[in-house]
């Protein structure tokens, strides 16, 4: 029924500063959910970029020094597409993703805790419909639990440094253009 | 002067920190940050108290159970509790709070009614978990833990949800719905 307390106050404290980063990055904010799916500002791609990169660098890492272990999901076709077009469809109607709702109801929002109750019974929903949903998923191709690297024969480190170069020109063109200034964001 | 009575933080230094915190959770816990099966172990507990006869057919309790991952209360559960303290705190410091209902671009498109909000949020809000699930990985999940670890699935499932979100989100507003965010 629980992990071992000392788990989860690690948890915890690692939510505790998720919730800090993703208030303070402004994105617990519909307005700026929706300026990004309507590709009028790039607040959230920016923190994601930036999230997946650096993230990348030290978790490879410490995978690789055998510090933890990869924790991905199965490749399975039926689960990606019929996930993740509803997910996008939900995204863009409620206007929060799952973390930064969350957090948007710790900033007081009303009806960012109304999707998150919406959300409950989604997850409920899941789990009733698990039995029908089964064999639909089976019906497709699953190619596992698999990584970039593993697929491509590609080693980590170059795909990570493919990630790297793109962002790296997207901050020295964002230096070299002064007149860009972070969003307010504030609504 | 304090940095967290500042309202906002710039978006490189949030995801630089965003990256450092996944070595964090990677390192002390061999967890990655996700939101999503917080939220399905909660429903599944739910369900299970409930309604313990309709939980003891359905292959859902089965199927974990082989898993070796039943229902509980997890690192992950913690952290999405804190993702919420940690919002709490980070606006109270900056005063970065409100009580709204309905957002400025909705009420442009959908009026001023809370009732036709809170339907959109709470219809948004399942049906994006109910695809979360089947997945198996949310914006936190897929889209930053498991592209990070170069997994194929997140590679596949965070530019759709880009281009579903995206498309969706035109057909609510148009064009004319980006002179409103």
């Amino acid at each position: 029924m629980f992990d071992d307390p000392g788990k989860l106050l690690l948890g915890l404290v690692t939510g505790i500063i998720f919730g800090v980063l993703l208030q303070k990055g402004q994105v617990a904010k519909f307005q700026v959910i929706l300026g990004q799916l309507l590709l009028k500002e790039f607040t959230v791609f920016k923190i994601m970029a930036t999230a997946v990169v650096v993230g990348a660098i030290g978790v490879n890492a410490i995978i690789a020094m055998g510090g933890a272990s990869l924790h991905i999901q199965t490749a399975s076709l039926a689960r990606v597409l019929i996930g993740g077009v509803l997910f996008g469809v939900g995204l863009a109607v409620f206007g929060l993703c799952p973390g930064t709702s969350v957090a948007a109801c710790g900033e007081g929002r009303h009806d960012a805790m109304v999707g998150v109750l919406g959300m409950f019974f989604g997850a409920g929903s899941y789990i009733l419909l698990f039995p029908k949903l089964q064999p639909v998923l089976q019906a497709m191709p699953d190619w596992g639990k698999v990584t970039l690297p593993q697929v491509t024969g590609i080693s980590t480190w170059i795909w990570v440094a493919a990630l790297a170069v793109p962002l790296g020109f997207m901050l020295r063109y964002h230096r070299l253009r002064p007149g860009i200034t972070p969003p307010k964001g504030s609504q | 002067m304090n940095v967290f009575s500042k309202k906002s933080w710039g978006p490189y230094m949030v995801g630089t920190a965003i990256g450092i915190l996944s070595w964090f959770a990677f390192a002390t816990a061999d967890r990655q940050i996700g939101i999503t099966t917080a939220f399905e172990y909660t429903a599944a507990l739910g369900a299970q108290a409930l309604a313990p006869q309709l939980a003891l057919n359905n292959s859902y309790y089965a199927e974990k159970a082989e898993e070796n991952k039943p229902p509980k209360i997890d690192w992950e559960w913690m952290l999405v509790l804190g993702v919420f303290i940690g919002s709490y705190l980070s606006s109270k410091l900056s005063g970065d709070r409100t009580p709204e209902r309905v957002p400025a671009l909705w009420r442009w498109r959908f009026g001023d009614s809370s009732a036709i909000r809170y339907a959109g949020a709470f219809g948004g809000g399942f049906v994006m978990m109910l695809g979360a699930r089947i997945a198996q990985g949310c914006t936190s999940g897929h889209a930053i833990s498991g592209t990070l670890q170069l997994a194929l699935s997140s590679w596949m499932f965070a530019p759709l949800i880009f281009i579903v979100a995206v498309a969706t989100a035109f057909l609510l507003y148009g064009k004319e719905g980006r002179n409103h965010v």
